[in-house]
């Protein structure tokens, strides 16, 4: 530390996943690298630890550096807008427009749709939400943003479930998670299984050129299937998974870890698909029980205390296991 | 040069000539010639460069206007009815974010009961929005007014809404001039928005204002409206000007200048009032009638001066508020407070029932007597609603109210006809 400044962090060092250790230097994801944009920049309020932070960093940076700085990015209402944008500051180095709740895809049509009138062929479309924002609130603009094949990637940051307003159930939030509006009381604890929306499939159903999904955990994965989108015009999908500390009941520093076990256990499966067709999956590297996964969440600890309950456990491994058949993930 | 054409498609015509870059519309009657014949302009390649974008509903309509305009392109809209309801909290947002797009709305009536004809429901629904509301008499004017429309948007960095009655004007064939493509772009200067998207100069826009600045931003937004008062029958002369023809303003009076008795309406209506004025007039009723062109921003001032040598002035509106009774005669009510002169409401012509010169003229004569009450509803069929009451009163499950009286009036059949 003489230099005065803070050692260049590699991340995921001492990981399952494949970390910049195995990569050339050129490859590596580095964090403090002068040359990045750090599109949503220091001096937001995001908790400590928050997924979504994390993941938005990386995504748009990507998204920078892919489009060499040409780019707007539109922003549905939800935790991602509201922590990045306190009166009268805001953490975008971006060109950003925030307008509604339910309507970001829109939107991001309109901008795609001007860009292109005005023959701005150049600067590039990426619209974000979070898992509300996409999945159920925001899905008819969604469905027509696809079905139209507007230029425009649109990222979904699920955190399973509407944190901004106190943590309520979405059409994303798992089966048993506990959500202020999903209690952990009565016969059924928790959000009701075989309701809910699987997004990404969904998505795949479109037909759109490129669809993927990818976690917090391996943000060099994360960071390359932005590059594969913005390499591609058209409608694309990217669904990122985003632990949230205070939705889920975790500690902080565990965001990374949790995202991880969500894959290695099957219940987040991590692929891409083209024009409709599932082409490549992240296999599983070290594959864990779902219970591993589970427990460090106390929206699921009714699972464990003050009874097991080995059926609904069951059920969820179940899930993991029908995701690690269709994907084909060991 | 006067053609005769169906209302939509002069609107569609003068809207091309005012060279849109994006329009996005969704489907509804009886909006859809407009749209119809803007889409079919853009795929021909009349009107380029223009992106035409068909969505899955109003609310993407609206949004892609907002996105669109944030990015710097000229963006119109039109919609009507459950659809203007259907993205009413986009139509907040645009005003919100000072984007200055432009939307027809064929006035049409609000379900339930679901009904297509016209009245102002619609428009009125939104009064507080933060849009201009222009509303037009004539399909020349229509056309006229949204040429204006764009002008007086893009200059204040405020949407405006442009009104046209739906059925009575949108799909009726008469003479119009729709404004010249040379003529329109020398009125119309190329839009240069004031805040824009920009990679190059990056902003935030739509970023959360808490208490600390919210009133402000708001009293703003109202300074702006109070600017279009202004600007709104400047560039009507301006217009008259270049076109030779008066359209637009705030207020048009017709032989109100010596009149006890002052009808004042908005829209289509007014062509059957001032009919009505006339034939008073040749009995020797002292009768005028006022025409309300912009409803907001409200231009209190200039109806209170229109309205200065009358008595009493009966506000004859296709639009209630339940519960209070008219919604522009509460704002005129509120202009004249203070005047003396007495305020009428009259509720008329809701879901396309026909506003007549007969009714009218009685109307009128009634009020110049000082017969006439505060509330009004026009040819309102008594035994109707006094059957649906008894029925109501008999019974507590007497079923829907609309199926009732359509049975009364043997329009279906039912199981008890
Ligand atoms: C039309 C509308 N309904 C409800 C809300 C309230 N609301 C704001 S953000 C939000 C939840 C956002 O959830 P999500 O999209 O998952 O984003 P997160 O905050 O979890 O990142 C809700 C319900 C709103 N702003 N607008
Ligand atoms: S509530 Fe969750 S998503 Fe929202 S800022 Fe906190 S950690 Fe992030
Ligand atoms: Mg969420």
């Amino acid at each position: 530390m003489t230099s005065g400044f803070a050692p260049v962090k590699f991340y995921q060092v001492g990981s399952f996943a494949v970390g910049n250790r195995l990569l050339g230097h050129a490859e590596r994801t580095v964090q403090s690298d002068p040359g990045r944009t750090n599109a949503l920049t220091s001096g937001h309020r995001a908790c400590q630890g928050c997924g979504e932070a994390l993941a938005a960093r990386y995504v748009l940076d990507a998204a920078m550096a892919a489009t060499g700085g040409r780019m707007i990015a539109v922003n549905a209402t939800g935790c991602l807008e509201v922590f990045s944008t306190p009166y009268p500051e805001s953490s975008w180095r971006v060109a950003w427009l925030h307008s509604l709740f339910g309507n970001a895809p829109a939107v991001g049509a309109g901008v795609a749709a001007a860009l292109r009138a005005k023959g701005h062929d150049d600067v590039r479309v990426v619209a974000q939400a979070g898992d509300g924002g996409t999945v159920d609130i925001g899905f008819g603009c969604l469905s027509g943003m696809f079905e139209r094949n507007d230029d425009v990637l649109f990222v979904c940051y699920d955190n399973q479930g509407y944190m901004n307003t106190g943590v309520q159930r979405s059409s994303a939030t798992p089966p048993a998670a506990r959500t202020a509006t999903t209690e952990a009381v009565g016969p059924a604890p928790g959000n009701p299984f075989g309701q809910g929306k699987d997004l990404p499939r969904l998505a795949v159903a479109h037909g759109i050129p490129y669809v993927a999904t990818a976690t917090v955990a391996d943000l060099h994965d994360l960071e390359h299937k932005v590059h594969q989108a913005m390499a591609r015009t058209g409608a694309r999908y990217l669904h990122v998974l985003v632990p949230c500390p205070l939705g889920w009941g975790t500690a902080p520093n565990e965001t990374v870890r949790l995202a991880r076990l969500a894959k290695e256990s099957g219940l987040f499966p991590v692929f891409e698909a083209e024009h409709g067709e599932v082409t490549a999956a992240s296999p599983i590297r070290h594959r864990v029980p779902v219970e591993d996964y589970l427990r460090p969440q106390s929206r699921f600890r009714h699972l464990f205390e003050p009874d097991r309950r080995s059926d609904v456990i069951g059920r969820l491994q179940a899930m993991a296991d029908a995701n690690v058949t269709r994907y084909g993930l060991l | 040069m006067l053609r005769q054409l169906e209302g939509s498609r002069a609107v569609a015509e003068a809207v091309a000539a005012c060279r849109p870059e994006v329009v996005c519309a969704y489907p509804i009657s009886p909006q859809t010639h407009i749209i119809e014949a803007v889409g079919a302009l853009v795929k021909s390649g009349t009107l380029a460069p223009c992106e035409f974008v068909n969505v899955e509903s109003e609310f993407a309509a609206m949004s892609v206007c907002i996105g669109a305009a944030a990015a710097g392109a000229r963006t119109y809209t039109a919609t009507a009815s459950q659809g203007l309801l259907f993205m009413i909290e986009a139509v907040y947002n645009a005003a919100g974010l000072g984007l200055p797009t432009v939307m027809t709305v064929a006035n049409r009536a609000l379900g339930a009961p679901i009904n297509i004809w016209n009245d102002h429901s619609d428009a009125m629904s939104v009064r507080d929005a933060g849009w201009v509301q222009l509303f037009a008499e004539t399909n020349q004017e229509a056309a006229d007014l949204h040429v204006q429309a764009f002008r007086l948007a893009e200059e204040l960095s405020l949407p405006v809404m442009v009104n046209m009655d739906g059925f009575v004007l949108t799909h009726a064939f008469e003479a119009v001039d729709v404004p010249a493509q040379d003529a329109v772009d020398a009125f119309l200067p190329p839009y240069l928005p004031r805040q824009v998207l920009d990679p190059g100069d990056p902003v935030t826009i739509g970023a959360m204002v808490g208490p600390e600045a919210f009133e402000e931003v708001r009293y703003l937004g109202h300074l702006r409206q109070l600017q279009a008062l202004d600007r709104i029958p400047e560039i009507a002369s301006e217009f008259a000007e270049a076109f030779g023809r008066a359209s637009g303003g705030l207020v048009r009076p017709y032989r109100s200048e010596d009149a006890d008795t002052v009808v004042l309406s908005m829209g289509s209506l007014l062509g059957t009032v001032k009919e009505a004025v006339d034939v008073c007039r040749g009995r020797g009723t002292r009768v005028g009638a006022v025409g309300v062109t912009t409803f907001r921003p409200f231009p209190g001032h200039a109806v209170v001066d229109a309205l200065a040598s009358a008595r009493r002035v009966v506000v004859v509106e296709k639009a209630l508020s339940p519960g209070l009774g008219g919604v522009l005669a509460t704002d005129v009510a509120a202009a004249l407070s203070g005047t003396g002169v007495a305020v009428h409401d009259v509720v008329a012509g809701l879901g396309g029932r026909p506003v007549t010169e007969a009714s009218l003229v009685q109307l009128l004569e009634t009020a110049a007597a000082g017969e006439l009450g505060r509330l009004t509803f026009l040819d309102l069929d008594r035994s109707l609603v006094d059957g649906e009451l008894a029925r109501m009163a008999a019974a507590r499950r007497s079923g829907p109210t609309a199926e009732n009286l359509l049975r009364d009036l043997r329009v279906v059949g039912g199981r008890w006809a």
